[in-house]
């Protein structure tokens, strides 16, 4: 028969996925990988205020609100109503609830001064009570909260060990999810050894005050037959309840977007290759103080603004209106974005709260408002808050979680002047994706802005220094002056500018007075010519009257002599020859 | 740590006076049980010889079946089975367990002995 086999291999991946009951506790589900083992007992261990009882029911109230599963709240310690009232603080209504028939609160008090022991007994009672509970309202999920309380009642410890014992069994065999919580012993998990009978998942809950700064944590220390987080995760209750952290279990598997985003100062986009930032990548700008680092985020936000994406700016130096009118002197209008509700801020001082508690603000803000944009001004702040590896492995989760929802994260890193930027900020730079430097150039007594990109990962870019302005248009980046005297910025590079303008003038008047010369030498040479023609002309002329004359004179000669010789009637035939060419050659040069 | 048990604080003569149960006082004993259990059965049968020796006459013993009552454990705050409650006279007493110690079992319930009761009175 088939039947057997098939059997076996479902229970074996009945094993090996192993059902879950859903806390609903925002990062606990991703720690435990699911919640807590369905049909089995969890214990939940801590010191005193820790958070146990909120844990627990927690896990009651949201089994019952959000997984449809009713749940008993068993308290050995607080009365109903102290229970109902503390946890209408985290905004849950259990009177609501309770009338509902989605939950029952038992309160189970038991008086020492007015109990006595003789002989045997068993706690069926408490399993009366407790298997009551459950049976009228269908509770798939229980609490216990703190049955070790019982030992502090009941003197009889081997009758309450065995009972105990047999409790979890029973809870087991009941089916419900059951939470139980204990008290922290020294040197074990639980005062009275309970980690012994439940130990099919414990977490531990711890509150510390390091610094003058309390955090919470909790711990997996066991969960039988799955996989689970580790790590001391950091914790937080707040006003609406218990949230967890890391949210996710961060892996290096978010997806990667190629669209480019504008960093909303044109000529840094062109640095970054023309075309701004990718959109969820991880930006970082450095600077000493005072050098616009608040503004270059601002120009940031504004442009995602512009474009209609939501912003979450998160400030731990400066109030929001105090950024909105610093920004306003920069041209810079933020106030629309906050009227249209496409900017967000959060401001608060960072050694305030645990880096905890900033965390979790900034997830919980995250997950509500969702913005495309966030902006932590100034991430180094937060490691104020915590120490240098709890803050580092904080940005590490925080930027994770953001890059897994692809949301494009904007940070500032005040960084001292002496120190090198690139041996401080080791820890935060190589989570990054682009990182930008601004520093100051001090010179002639003047300190001026400046920005480079130190890396941006898969873009080309710019290798240039540029002097970061700061008008009352807005931001605007101009090259530095680089020269013989090194890089000039400010009014330094105007002088220079100047100077070089000045010098260029200079050439220019020097190739105008050039030509003036070189025309008027020509002018000269020119006029030189015409004076000589017209003195060889002269001379010319002179010549030629002279020749005429010459020859009219010969004429007049030959005539005479003619006339003479006519007079003396003397032989012609020779001298009349002769005096015919020279005729013609006189006729020849008047006729020119 | 466990928590020793709080001293008896000690009673005002009213108190005394009430504690002291007056000749005619009618004690109302609650006993919670479990169904038929040996347990039960057998604290039922050590109850009723204490109150027939000490109390003749002027005792009323109520037995709260949980199993068919469960509803009913959460009044008494009962926890343990089985678990007697001296209703009356006032305060409230609780003895838990099967009552096999007699010497006990009136420590708890604060019932002197017969003997001196009546020499007393």
């Amino acid at each position: 028969m088939g039947m057997p086999s098939m059997s076996t291999t479902h229970d074996k991946r009945e094993t090996r996925s192993l059902p879950k009951a859903p806390t609903g506790i925002q990062g606990l589900d991703e720690i435990t990988l699911g919640g807590f083992p369905r049909g089995r007992p969890t214990l939940i261990c801590g010191s005193a205020g820790a958070g146990k009882s909120l844990l627990a029911m927690e896990f009651i109230v949201r089994g019952a609100t959000q997984y449809n599963e009713p749940g008993v709240f068993m308290a050995f310690e607080e009365t109903a109503e102290e229970l109902t009232q503390n946890v209408r603080s985290l905004g849950f209504d259990l009177d609501q609830l309770v009338k509902e028939k989605k939950v029952i609160l038992d309160f189970v008090r038991i008086e020492r001064s007015e109990i006595d022991e003789t002989g045997d007994y068993d706690l069926e009672g408490l399993f009366i009570r407790l298997g009551n509970a459950i049976d009228t309202i269908g509770a798939r999920r229980v609490a216990l909260d703190t049955i070790e309380n019982l030992f502090s009642g009941l003197n009889n410890e081997g009758i309450l060990r065995a009972e105990l014992r047999r409790l979890f069994r029973w809870l087991k065999d009941k089916g419900v999810s059951a939470v139980i919580t204990a008290e922290r012993g020294e040197g074990a998990l639980t005062r009275h050894g309970l980690e012994e009978y439940v130990s099919d998942c414990v977490l531990l809950l711890d509150h510390r005050v390091v610094d003058q700064v309390s955090t919470r944590r909790l711990r997996v220390v066991k969960y039988r037959g799955t996989a689970h987080g580790t790590n001391e995760y950091p914790f937080l209750i707040d006003e609406t309840g218990f949230s967890v952290l890391p949210v996710t279990s961060l892996g290096l598997q978010h997806h990667v977007s190629n669209e480019r985003i504008s960093s909303g100062i044109p000529r840094l986009d062109a640095m970054l290759g023309g075309e701004g930032f990718y959109r969820g990548s991880t930006i970082l700008i450095s600077g000493t103080a005072g050098t616009g680092k608040t503004s270059i985020s601002a120009a940031f936000v504004d442009a995602a603004c512009r474009r209609g994406e939501r912003s979450l700016y998160f400030s731990f130096e400066e109030s929001p209106p105090q950024i909105v009118r610093n920004m306003r002197s920069i041209g810079m209008n933020l106030e629309r974005w906050l009227d249209k509700g496409l900017l967000r801020f959060h401001s608060s001082r960072a050694m305030l709260n645990g880096l905890e508690m900033h965390l979790v603000t900034l997830h919980k803000l995250v997950e509500q408002f969702r913005p495309q944009v966030v902006v932590l001004d100034p991430v180094d702040s937060l490691i104020q808050a915590g120490n240098q590896r709890d803050a580092h492995i904080m940005l590490i989760r925080l930027i994770d979680f953001l890059k897994q929802r692809g949301i494009t994260a904007f940070l500032t890193n005040l960084i001292s002047g002496r120190e090198s930027a690139e041996s401080t900020d080791v820890a935060i730079s190589s989570i990054v994706d682009t990182w930008i430097f601004m520093r100051d150039i001090e010179l002639n007594a003047e300190r001026n802005r400046a920005l480079y990109v130190l890396k941006s990962r898969g873009t080309a870019h710019s290798n240039q220094l540029r002097e970061f302005l700061l008008t009352e248009h807005g931001i605007d980046l101009l090259d530095v002056y680089v020269g013989p005297e090194g890089v000039l910025t400010g009014s330094s590079r105007l002088s220079q500018e100047a100077r070089e303008t000045a010098a260029a003038l200079n050439r220019q008047q020097e190739a105008e007075r050039i030509e003036r010369e070189r025309s008027r030498r020509q002018e000269a040479f020119e006029a030189r010519i015409a004076a000589m023609r017209k003195e060889f002309e002269l001379a010319e002329t002179e010549a030629e009257t002279s020749i005429t004359e010459q020859t009219q004179r010969e004429l007049a000669l030959a005539a005479d002599r003619q006339a003479m010789a006519r007079s003396r009637k003397a032989d012609s035939s020779n001298g009349s020859n002769i005096s015919l060419k020279r005729q013609k050659a006189v006729k020849g040069v008047l006729t020119k | 740590m466990k928590k020793t048990a709080k001293p008896d604080q000690p009673l005002s003569l009213e108190e005394i006076a009430a504690t002291r149960p007056a000749p005619g006082d009618v004690w109302e004993l609650r006993l919670y049980t479990a169904g038929q259990s040996p347990r039960s059965m057998a604290a039922f049968a050590n109850l009723k010889k204490i109150c027939e020796e000490h109390l003749q006459g002027r005792y009323n013993i109520e037995i709260v079946d949980l199993i068919q009552h469960p509803q009913l454990a959460a009044g008494d705050q009962i926890v343990a089975i089985p678990t007697l409650v001296r209703k009356l006279p006032q305060p409230l007493r609780k003895i838990v367990g099967d009552l096999r110690d007699t010497e006990k079992a009136l420590v708890g319930l604060q019932l002197r002995p017969a003997g001196s009761q009546e020499a007393r009175n």
